[in-house]
């Protein structure tokens, strides 16, 4: 287990290496500069500026010093807001997300398991049927159009919940609800089909016939082993909703990373595009590994590593 | 002696598009204390059927239960709700599946899939269960058990598997084990032990077995009593040595000539010509009657009844009626 684990770790810190080096060649490679603007700066006063965050070196070095610096956690300060580093904008917004983010798989996972086994063991009935008819309204309506429904409904006509922002629980329930419908149908979807496949197993039917509730069959004997093929799209749905979470982030205006990101490409903000960048990969690459891990747990026959098990 | 299960005049049935198949025709026999039963007869000649509907594991719908009593020491099971018959399932009635490979949980630690069956039906802790489980796996011939209680069904050949099987089905003690097939994946040697295995077990703890096969060979070595199925029905009864050397039924008689055999020059195989009938109209004479060597008239139009030859042996054609013994014999 613990050299599975270092292996691992040695190519999740490969495949960082090699995102940091493509986000930054095609980072530059982009026309433009922080210092383009409508408003005309002296070119004395570029090049001071250049000069100060490094920009006037070759590539090769600014590369090879921003690896540097990256080693070091150091993201660098923002160009367009001086007054931050990229560190300090990362330590503000990313709590907000995470929660966010936390809530939303949180959410989605445990309705949509729920969703799915119902519409299993009621194959056919009127229970799959609503189960599956909500799934399908959760897959086709993108998270945008679902976040101006909820906020038109529950906020504006019936006002029971605030319309934005990140403060209280109830500020936390429409953002959770609009990012977390579109995993949930999958998950809902996922569970169902391999939960009516695990139901017509030989081992199911042992369990029948040793006397146990239909209960105890479902959740102890079914249920591991339908879970395996939604652990499977668990890390995609993660990288999902941390994406989602930009366009959520800016319509309910939650002071999360997602604005820092769209800003800091907008603006062609260096330090801060290659800050966020990297760090969403590390989570995500981190999240793929726990996946890992979660199969080995729930299906012994999935070894980790050579020279377990017998 | 004591009967421990009697199925009288069973009928189940099959909804399908394409009509009702009538798998189980009125099946009818009795089990005794302590034999071991066993049901014989080509694939769909519905032994299967038979033995899951009297643990009611039949699914409804497509299948039912159309007719007929299954009384296990005289109550009856099949108006029982499925609250009560879980009560029965694996405390009183057990059951093997064919395919050890499948029939275990592949998630689950063999000791947690042999306990929890005893927790479930016997008001005991959780360590006296494990105790007893660990007995049970000495019992079946699974050496250090307790360790191997620890370990998954993938870590098991597949002969260890049957044998946790069996562990699994008997630590209840129940009074009838039905097992459908329980040696035909598994190759020959580990057959053997099996087999064996079965009849140790029976020694020791006087349990009755219903064993489902297809094998000739592995009935000559563990039943008692033999009940030989075909289409639905039960067309010969009768102990072991009646079966094998005093087979009345023409059915019976093919089954026995299409074993291969050692001591034979010719290697060829003896099938039974034909097929067997369609169970969506089944016929209304002996459904036998189309493959039968000694077809009469009759046997296409009527069932036959039922003739005793001896107090076990019992066989349903037309040929026992005293009536067809004047007959010239006139094999077509």
């Amino acid at each position: 287990m613990v050299t599975y684990i270092f292996k691992r770790f040695f190519a999740m810190i490969v495949t960082l290496w090699l995102i940091i080096t493509l986000t930054f060649f095609l980072m530059h490679s982009l026309p433009g500069s922080p210092f383009n603007e409508e408003r005309t700066t002296s070119e004395a006063v570029q090049k001071n500026l250049e000069a100060h965050f490094n920009l006037d070196k070759p590539l090769p070095v600014q590369y090879v010093s921003y690896l540097k610096s990256v080693i070091q956690l150091d993201f660098g300060p923002s160009i367009k807001k001086p007054s931050d580093t990229v560190n300090e904008m990362l330590g503000r917004g990313f709590p907000v997300s995470f929660e966010l983010g936390m809530l939303t798989l949180l959410v989605a996972i445990i309705s949509g398991i729920t969703l799915g086994v119902f519409a299993a063991l009621r194959h056919n009935g009127i229970v799959d049927y609503i189960a599956m008819t909500i799934a399908v309204f959760g897959i086709s309506i993108p998270n945008f159009v679902m976040a101006t429904l909820l906020i038109q409904q529950f906020a504006v006509n019936w006002g029971i919940l605030p319309v934005a922002t990140w403060k209280s629980w109830q500020h936390m329930v429409l953002p959770t609800l609009a990012l977390a419908t579109g995993p949930m149908a999958i998950i809902a979807r996922l569970t169902r089909s391999s939960m009516l496949e695990v139901l017509t197993q030989d081992y199911i039917r042992t369990a029948v016939a040793k006397g146990l509730s239909p209960f105890k069959i479902v959740f102890k004997h079914a249920l591991k082993n339908a879970l395996l093929p939604v652990v499977t799209v668990l890390g995609t749905l993660a990288a999902g909703i941390l994406t989602g979470t930009f366009v959520i982030e800016q319509i309910f205006a939650i002071p999360g990373m997602g604005k820092y990101f769209v800003d800091s490409i907008n603006n062609r903000d260096y330090p801060v595009i290659m800050g966020t960048t990297v760090f969403y990969s590390a989570l995500l690459i981190f999240l793929l590994f726990l996946v890992d891990i979660a199969y080995g747990i729930l299906d012994p026959r999935i070894k980790l590593h050579k020279g377990e098990g017998k | 002696m004591e009967k421990v299960l009697q199925v009288q005049d069973l009928h189940v049935s099959f909804k399908t598009y394409g009509g009702e198949v009538k798998a189980v025709r009125g099946v009818t026999f009795d089990l005794h204390k302590g034999e071991t039963l066993a049901i014989v007869g080509e694939s769909g000649c519905g032994k299967s059927v038979t033995s899951q509907s009297i643990m009611k594991l039949i699914p409804n719908p497509p299948g039912k239960i159309t007719n007929g009593k299954i009384l296990f020491k005289e109550k009856g099971l099949v108006q029982l709700t499925d609250k009560e018959m879980r009560k029965i399932r694996g405390a009183d009635i057990s059951m093997i599946f064919q395919d050890p490979m499948t029939a275990l949980n592949p998630t689950l630690k063999v000791g947690d899939q042999i306990t929890e069956g005893i927790i479930q039906h016997k008001n005991i802790s959780r360590d006296e269960a494990r105790k007893k489980a660990v007995e049970m796996l000495q019992l079946v011939g699974i050496p250090s058990p307790e360790s191997r209680m620890k370990q998954y069904p993938h870590q098991f050949s597949g002969g260890m598997r049957q044998r946790i099987v069996i562990a699994m089905s008997l630590v209840c003690e129940p009074e009838v084990l039905i097992a459908d097939e329980p040696t035909t994946a598994l190759d020959v040697t580990i057959q053997a032990q099996i087999l064996d295995l079965f009849r140790d077990i029976q020694k020791k703890t006087g349990v009755s077995i219903i064993l489902i096969t297809h094998d000739l060979g592995v009935v000559a070595q563990v039943a008692d009593r033999i009940a030989v199925m075909y289409a639905g029905k039960i067309v010969e009864t009768g102990n072991r040595r009646e079966i094998f050397y005093k087979a009345q039924h023409p059915y019976t008689k093919g089954l026995l000539n299409s074993v291969p055999r050692l001591d034979v020059e010719s290697g060829d195989l003896k099938p039974i010509d034909g097929s067997p009938p369609d169970l969506f109209s089944p016929p209304h004479g002996c459904a036998f009657a189309a493959r039968c060597q000694y077809t009469m008239e009759v046997c296409e139009k009527v069932y036959p009844f039922e003739t005793k030859l001896s107090d076990e042996h019992l066989v349903e054609c037309w040929l026992q009626d005293e009536r067809a013994k004047k007959m010239k014999v006139n094999i077509r």
